[in-house]
């Protein structure tokens, strides 16, 4: 039973890194220019903050839940950051980051307090709270935009500047991911992660305290998520408050392909970084073999239902074997 | 509340006003009082029967939603579903398609969406009802988006328009088939054993497939009558614009449950009337209409209903478990609360 389970685990790795070279081969096939320097350097800047974000969502999806609000605190948190950094240019960048992601880890805080005290339904109140979010966005800004000419060089060195050739989201996504991979790995509160979404009466019962684990994990979520939108806005070096509308649904996307399972409690970071970057292939490089981007959403949800139907045909396939081999 | 122990419960004045429809009441006369004072010319019948005009369209979705949150699910590709039935009925009527059969594609392409999100739940029972509706609410859009792209199509008969706009007298036609719809589902839910048995799900799943209910032809019907209803929406919604785009409809998920949940139904299933629901499309639609007369953007409404939401939520969830405190040690009631297939709902 372990043994079949971890294989067919790492099946699904070595498969999502199977169609990531097969796809990648088809995109070099139709346009020459896809597998460069550059344009890998492009596409893993791009997949950085959603690599960023889909670390936060794994976290979610494990305890059960789900968190549409993501977007709407990129925007928020991107906004006032920016807002902040017109107001007062000499701001250090670092305070920028810290400003966005105290701003998101508000959100994440309010949202967590709903779920984990009030037994809200996640998807009830991150729905609810996408909307506040996003109505506070415009609320701020007065439904102007913070263009390139307001922020300072500094800000926006936060997302152009790079360490020795390598570009800093590509730096914080690796740091973020490393850290996270020895956090769920390693440490206690990783593992309740996971036991809190494989059996939440199991989990109170063995005396995890499950409402702060899931406390935990939307605060992580908006932390993440704010850290997410002051990169976001000093890449782009514009703040609007429609930025990165249903950017959720990306994030959402791509940890369901990087096969973390949506009833909870299971799931890999090895395959959540593959997840991430095939969808960030998926997402940036369709304009370069002449795929109209209103495409794109299509080809996101037709991404998610593939790859959760694929999560619950091959659980029923090892349960079957299991069985089988009971059987014998 | 408790729909499974009130039959033989005893009728009293207490349990009567003691209703969370009447607190809806009492916030629907709040919002007519408000709005009166923001304008002079608020109170007369006309404007009564005219105003639903501006919001009744995603009320029919309520009505199926309701059903969909007391099974204890969730549907959240509502929105999609207008839009891509929408954009469809267009272009086949500016591709030669005569009206009338446009129409009925828009009706076809809908339920079609709706049996869709069905077969996929009760195919695929692992998976909860958010995540296959999540993923078709992208799909039917992207399709919408790849049909259309960043255009437009319409251009309506005059006759179709009057859907939308037109009167019988002075009861707008709007209004005469949403409540021809209401009361059908009120029937539906209140006195039937159809109804009876989306309770009995919503309440215990198992037990309910266990006492022989065939509980997967029940979420079939309902995500079926959700997909209908979601055309008939997107049918008075196209009358009333003229024409439609692909993100058309955007956001009509969440007004819808909101809606929903407002009215007092639980989202933990099994619990909630039609009545309240009805009360609260009315509550929400004067609300809008109120906060349009004082120039409310757009932006601040997400911003309030996303707060109703929450808050009706809070209430909700805080008052059944000061019914239950006390009776059942916790981890057990939490258990009970969840969904008896394991899946959280």
């Amino acid at each position: 039973m372990r043994r079949s389970a971890s294989f067919s685990e790492s099946f699904r790795e070595v498969g999502l890194l199977v169609f990531i070279v097969i796809i990648c081969a088809i995109f070099q096939l139709r346009n020459h220019n896809f597998l460069t320097l550059t344009n890998i350097r492009d596409l893993l800047t791009n997949t950085a903050i959603l690599s960023i974000l889909s670390v936060g969502m794994m976290m979610v999806i494990l305890t059960r839940g789900i968190d549409l609000s993501v977007g709407a605190t990129i925007a928020l948190a991107g906004m006032i950051s920016a807002l902040t950094v017109n107001a007062f240019r000499s701001i250090s960048p670092i305070v920028s980051i810290l400003e966005g992601m105290a701003v998101g880890t508000v959100a994440g805080v309010l949202i967590g307090v709903l779920i984990a005290r009030f037994n809200v339904l996640p998807i009830i109140a991150t729905l609810g709270f996408m909307n506040i979010i996003r109505g506070l966005t415009y609320v701020v800004s007065k439904g102007a935009w913070v263009s390139a000419y307001q922020m300072s060089d500094g800000f926006k060195h936060i997302a152009t500047g790079n360490i020795l050739g390598v570009s800093n989201p590509i730096i914080i996504a690796v740091v973020i991911n490393a850290a996270f991979f020895y956090f769920i790995n390693h440490m206690k509160t990783g593992r309740q992660i996971y036991a809190v979404g494989s059996n939440p009466e199991a989990a109170d019962i063995s005396g995890i305290p499950r409402r702060r684990i899931i406390l935990l994990v939307y605060t992580v979520m908006g932390a993440l998520a704010g850290l997410g939108g002051v990169i976001w806005v000093a890449k782009f070096a514009s703040a609007q408050s429609d930025t990165a509308t249903g950017f959720e649904l990306s994030v959402i996307a791509a940890t369901v392909l990087g096969g973390v399972s949506i009833a909870g409690g299971s799931g890999k970071v090895s395959g959540l970084i593959l997840g991430t970057i095939l969808l960030g292939i998926l997402n940036n490089a369709l304009p370069l073999i002449n795929v109209s981007p209103f495409w794109q959403q299509a080809i996101q949800g037709i991404v998610i239902l593939a790859a959760v139907l694929t999560n619950v045909l091959v659980k029923r396939n090892n349960q079957r074997f299991a069985l089988r081999r009971r059987a014998i | 509340m408790e729909r499974s122990i009130r039959v033989d419960r005893l009728w009293s004045w207490r349990s009567f006003f003691f209703q969370w429809e009447w607190l809806l009441v009492v916030i629907f006369i709040a919002v007519n009082i408000v709005n009166s004072t923001l304008s002079s010319y608020y109170f007369n019948v006309d404007q009564f029967l005219s105003t639903p005009m501006t919001f009744l369209d995603k009320a029919f979705l309520v009505l199926p939603m309701t059903m969909v949150i007391i099974l204890g699910n969730i549907d959240i590709s509502v929105g999609s579903t207008v839009a891509l039935s929408a954009v469809i009925m267009a272009v086949a009527y500016n591709a030669g398609l005569p009206m009338v059969l446009a129409v009925l594609l828009c009706l076809l392409v809908a339920t079609a969406c709706g049996w869709i999100n069905g077969m996929l739940m009760t195919r695929f029972k692992e998976l909860s009802s958010v995540i296959v509706t999540l993923a078709t609410m992208i799909i039917y859009r992207g399709i919408a988006y790849v049909i259309l792209q960043d255009q437009a199509a319409g251009k309506f008969p005059t006759w179709y328009s009057a859907l939308g706009w037109g009167a019988v007298g002075k009861v707008p036609i709007i209004l005469i088939a949403f409540a021809v719809c209401a009361v059908i589902f009120w029937i539906l839910l209140h006195k039937t054993s159809f109804g009876r048995k989306i309770y009995g799900m919503g309440s215990n799943l198992t037990a309910s497939r266990y006492s022989g209910v065939k509980t997967d032809s029940i979420i079939l019907i309902v995500s079926v009558l959700t997909g209908l209803m979601a055309g008939v929406t997107a049918l008075f919604l196209t009358s009333r614009m003229g024409s439609t785009r692909p993100n058309v409809a955007q956001g009509y998920e969440l007004d819808v449950i909101a809606m929903v949940v407002l009215g007092g139904v639980s989202t933990s299933g099994g619990k909630g009337r039609l009545a309240g629901p009805l009360l609260s499309i009315f509550i929400i639609g004067f609300l809008y209409y109120g906060l349009g007369l004082v120039n409310i953007q757009a932006q601040t409404l997400l911003i309030i209903v996303g707060l109703l939401l929450i808050i009706s939520v809070l209430v909700l969830n805080v008052r059944f478990r000061e019914r239950f405190q006390g009776s059942v040690p916790s981890a057990a009631r939490e258990a009970a609360e969840r969904r008896p297939d394991g899946k959280t709902p």
